[in-house]
């Protein structure tokens, strides 16, 4: 499957769909089918397979037609479909001799191309790692397969996941299939089309400033990012290490939850994984709002939000207000700095975390280099894409002698300083409602020119990361133009189980339905 | 011109933890293996691979710094050293630099500088300040020559790259070099004593940086340092140190001002060259490692390995001199290794006898050792045995002399004494009936020399014991040979 991306979608049936099917027969079976992808809970597949009224193999099938058909997205870098197609015939056959199927039992899952998959291609959306291929697989990867999930490929991202358009790719941008013109957001832009496009049940993305809730937030799905420690970070593929998280993107809350379920916990091959008890999340979803404390930071309703974005939060939060709980006004009164200091704290791990791009070992190395010097600096050049060249600079800058203290250690205190933020604000409220992004999805190269413009729509959920502390975001609306909205719901740490209950109550009170619609003309 | 100045010196030495498996991954820390052979994804750097502190690290960390009088920090962490190099797989090595694992500690130690020929003209005790000792990573190991295309590549082995490290950094307290290798010395006995480091040199488990510089004897600043690098010997670091120190004085004499950089020893050629200037200097942009949490060690780790850590070399060298009456030279050659002190220890205890197991051990044994190329740990002639043969001469069963016979032969067969000496017909001779009639003999055999005793020539005593014994073939006890032999010679009413 993966020699046929960019052939035409005919030559490339044969992988998936009977050969004799015509073309307009199999486009209205996979229809069909990718609403079925979209509507399929976790639950159901598995349910339904194991009362054979769906195969594993055809659901896989269905998702890779998908992805062919609306490769134009470019949400996939690479397609695992064999090893999706043999995983799904082992649950097939174990749904056939009655074996108990595994909680994730047949659902379609994309992995973001900076999680490591032994002997699978990994890039991280960069050319330095174009041929990379680990010789070993991220935990919380091989927790989902423990769980019956199909790993269906690995989705484009920003390269090293910097970035809030997926325009940083160096396998190109990827497009929103709400409006194929737009940014899907980054920089897990592929896992959140992938979920949007109903080319997976669901997907992994990675989140270090908001690189899972604000893709999700523009493209209509849910996506959580959990408290720093509660899933494992062996085999992703480090950007910012003391703000990396991985996290699930789904159609619903719930499957949001039961993936949590499945990756969530300690690994001894972590050491910043927390042994804090997980909670069953899936559980824990059960039971109303009435009594929920949800608090509303005003420093979060300033300039820079687009009114229409406004209006749908405070409509959201209304809709709290109905099902009995109670809305306090809390403040996060340092979150002014939270952009500079997050650029500076996380630019200065990434200058660390990429070092080890060097063309020595793996990877892209750029040739005839006189020098070894020359070799790193060329490789490095060649190698890395222009805005995690400015990443690094700025981080080697913050950290440089003579400067750590104003720059590195002072933002290290001002952290600091946001975390007892969100300690003080839930002292007095349950869970945070914010936006999730200033603006619904921007147009592609509408901000490429301006990073700081661009590091702006992140404004909401870097304050997240920077505190440790798990967000979540789910729609809750369209814009007249027709692009998703999302809401940002804020927790305590490692009070997953309550944030996701807001968030289901939310979502039930929203009953957010609508589809992009832009895939059906490609 | 050499008198007027005062060298300051100080040392960084990393040792070699000596633990199975790296620091931060479960790779076994084996020398010599194939390249790259025992790797994986944490020390090979790759995408992704996380650290994980090897608990066994802090174990021996905290034993080496108990043993130098360290104080090891509850709470100390890790960071990120920054830089680029083909062996080093992650681009930094992960280090620690603010909060170290320990601080403040000291030694005591004698010390004495050389005199031409070597030898230590006056030994006195003398203290050094241990700045701090802290915990990193090795990297891997560059391999410039030796390859069929060394000329045109560089290849590296990623073997070494993770093995844990202790770097113990002296503060300048060192005024000559024999004082630095006196250290350097008892800092290897040390460590390898209490089981924390092998001190293998070659292979790279114990290396030795210096700071140096030399300043106007009573001047109070110091003057500039230079970095020597590549001391990885004594012999190295003793001619090394010795070098750049007549090298700067010379400079200072000639007018020249000594330039902050860093120099390597070049033994071949007995120099030492620059290596990089101070601008050229790294900038490490050390900030703390966000991939471990901190290093909390807790006052009951401490107590609890502080129980178990063995008597240290220096102490138990005075305590030899004191408990056993040891000459100084003796308890230090005792006690330089644990083994040789501990096998002492065990010949004292079961023999009663220090002073002969000490002059056993250290001659006889030791030359039998040596021959054998043998650790004292793995002597065919076990401590009790050792002892009990010990015992047969103060029980003069048999006699010094004797005994070296004994000595070699259970060298060889791994016989017990006993049975070594029953087989050579049943040791020394002591029975007054059996060493008269002995007597008897020699006496009548030679009448002329009894004559002449008789007459004054005392010194034929010696002549008729040497008779005796070789009658005896040497086991007649030679103390019952002499008053008998007298008794009997100066007894004119036998009938001769």
């Amino acid at each position: 499957m993966q020699g046929c991306r960019g052939a035409g979608v005919q030559g490339c049936r044969g992988a998936g769909v009977p050969q004799e099917q015509g073309s307009v027969e199999s486009s209205i079976i996979s229809t069909e089918i990718y609403l079925e992808l979209r509507e399929l809970s976790i639950r159901t597949i598995r349910e339904r397979i194991a009362a054979r009224t769906l195969s594993a193999v055809e659901l896989c099938r269905a998702a890779l037609d998908r992805i062919e058909r609306l490769s134009e997205l470019n949400a996939f870098i690479t397609v695992t479909a064999d090893a999706a197609l043999a995983r799904a015939e082992q649950i097939d056959r174990a749904a056939a001799s009655g074996d108990p199927l595994p909680p994730l039992a047949g659902a379609i899952i994309a992995i973001k191309d900076n999680m490591v998959i032994s002997g699978v291609r990994t890039t991280a959306g960069s050319r330095i790692l174009f041929n990379y291929k680990p010789p070993y697989t991220a935990t919380a990867v091989e927790r989902l397969r423990q769980a019956g999930a199909i790993v269906v490929g690995k989705t484009n991202c920003d390269e090293f996941a910097m970035g809030s358009s997926n325009e940083n790719s160096a396998y190109g941008p990827v497009k929103n299939p709400w409006d194929a013109a737009r940014v899907p957001g980054g920089s897990s832009g592929g896992s959140a089309v992938a979920v949007a496009a109903g080319m997976a049940t669901a997907a992994l993305g990675s989140d270090t400033g908001g690189s899972i809730r604000q893709p999700a937030s523009l493209c209509g799905v849910v996506g959580i990012k959990p408290t720093y420690g509660r899933v494992s970070r062996y085999g992703l593929i480090a950007f910012g290490s003391s703000l990396d998280q991985i996290g699930p993107l789904a159609n619903s809350v719930e499957d949001v939850a039961r993936i949590l379920n499945s990756i969530a916990g300690r690994d001894s091959s972590d050491s910043t994984s927390s042994d804090i008890e997980t909670d069953d999340y899936v559980a824990a979803l059960e039971g109303d709002a009435r009594g929920l404390r949800v608090g509303v930071p005003r420093q979060y309703y300033g300039e820079g939000l687009d009114p229409e974005v406004r209006a749908h939060i405070e409509a959201a939060i209304k809709k709290f207000e109905e099902m009995g709980a109670e809305i306090v006004d809390v403040g996060l009164p340092h979150t002014e700095y939270a952009v500079p200091v997050y650029y500076l704290i996380a630019t200065a791990e990434a200058s660390s975390n990429l070092a080890r791009y060097d063309g020595v070992r793996y990877g892209f190395r750029a040739e005839e280099a006189p020098t070894l010097k020359e070799m790193y600096s060329r490789t490095r050049d060649q190698g890395f894409g222009a805005e995690v060249k400015r990443r690094i600079m700025l981080g080697t800058y913050a950290l440089s002698a003579g400067y750590y203290d104003a720059y590195y250690g002072k933002a290290q205190k001002v952290r600091s300083l946001i975390e007892s933020d969100f300690r003080n604000a839930f002292a007095s409220c349950d869970v945070i409602a914010t936006p999730t992004s200033p603006t619904p999805a921007f147009r592609l190269g509408e901000k490429t020119d301006d990073p700081l413009e661009m590091y702006l729509s992140d404004i909401y959920t870097i304050t997240v990361n920077l505190a440790g502390v798990p967000g979540v975001s789910l729609p809750c609306g369209l814009s007249s133009e027709g692009l998703p909205i999302g809401i940002q719901l804020i927790g305590r740490h490692f009070d997953e189980a309550r944030l996701l209950r807001a968030a289901r109550n939310l979502e039930r009170a929203i009953a957010f339905n609508s589809k992009p619609g832009a895939v059906e003309n490609l | 011109m050499r008198e007027n100045y005062e060298a300051v010196i100080g040392l960084e030495i990393h040792a070699q933890l000596k633990t199975d498996s790296k620091i931060f991954c479960g790779c076994s820390t084996r020398f010599g293996d194939e390249p790259d052979s025992n790797t994986c994804p944490v020390c090979l750097g790759l995408p992704g691979a996380l650290p994980v502190l090897n608990s066994r690290v802090i174990e021996m960390a905290t034993r080496a710094a108990l043993a130098l009088n360290l104080r090891v920090n509850r709470e100390s962490i890790f960071s990120r050293k920054n830089y680029f190099y083909p062996d080093l797989p992650k681009g930094y090595q992960i280090s620690q630099y603010d909060r170290p694992f320990s601080e403040h500690g000291w030694v005591e130690i004698p010390t004495s500088e050389r005199n031409q020929s070597g030898h230590a003209v006056a030994w006195s005790m003398k203290q050094f300040r241990i700045t701090r000792l802290h915990l990193e990573e090795d990297a891997g190991k560059s391999l410039h020559e030796g390859m069929p295309d060394s000329a045109s590549k560089s290849y590296v082995d990623l073997n070494r790259s993770g093995v844990p490290l202790a770097e113990i950094v002296s503060e300048p307290d060192f005024r000559s070099s024999w004082e630095a290798y006196d250290y350097m010395q008892y800092l290897r006995r040390t460590l390898i004593y209490i089981g924390v480091c092998d001190g293998n040199m070659e292979e790279g488990s114990l290396r030795c940086d210096a700071n140096v510089s030399v300043r106007l004897r009573g001047a109070e600043r110091f003057g500039t340092k230079v970095e020597l690098k590549n001391l990885n010997s004594f012999r190295f670091l003793q001619h090394a140190l010795e070098y750049e120190i007549d090298r700067q004085i010379e400079a200072i004499e000639a007018g020249e001002k000594i330039v902050q950089e860093t120099r390597l020893w070049n033994e071949r050629e007995s120099k030492t060259y620059c290596m990089r200037s101070k601008e050229e200097a790294h900038d490490y942009r050390y900030f703390p490692e966000p991939d471990l949490p901190p290093l909390m060690v807790s006052e009951e780790m401490i107590e609890e390995l502080r129980a178990g850590m063995p008597e240290l070399p220096e102490a138990r060298r005075r305590r030899f001199m004191e408990e056993y009456g040891l000459a100084a030279d003796d308890a230090a050659q005792l006690t330089d290794a644990r083994p040789a002190a501990d096998y002492f220890e065990a010949v004292t205890r079961a023999s009663g006898n220090a002073k002969s197991a000490a002059n056993w051990i250290l001659n006889e044994l030791a030359r039998e050792l040596k021959n054998t190329g043998t650790e004292i740990d793995r002597s065919p002639v076990t401590a009790e045995e050792l002892a009990s043969m010990i015992r047969m001469i103060d029980a003069c069963t048999i006699s010094g002399k004797m005994a070296k016979e004994v000595l070699a032969d259970m060298y060889r067969s791994g016989r017990s004494a006993e049975e070594v000496v029953r087989e050579m017909g049943g040791g020394q001779v002591s029975d007054e009936a059996e060493i008269r009639a002995i007597i008897d003999q020699a006496v009548a055999a030679n009448p002329r020399q009894l004559e002449q005793y008789r007459a004054g020539k005392a010194a034929l005593l010696g002549f008729f014991v040497g008779q005796v014994m070789k009658a005896s073939e040497g086991r007649a006890n030679p103390q019952v040979v002499n008053r008998l032999l007298k008794e009997r010679l100066d007894n004119t009413e036998q009938g001769d």
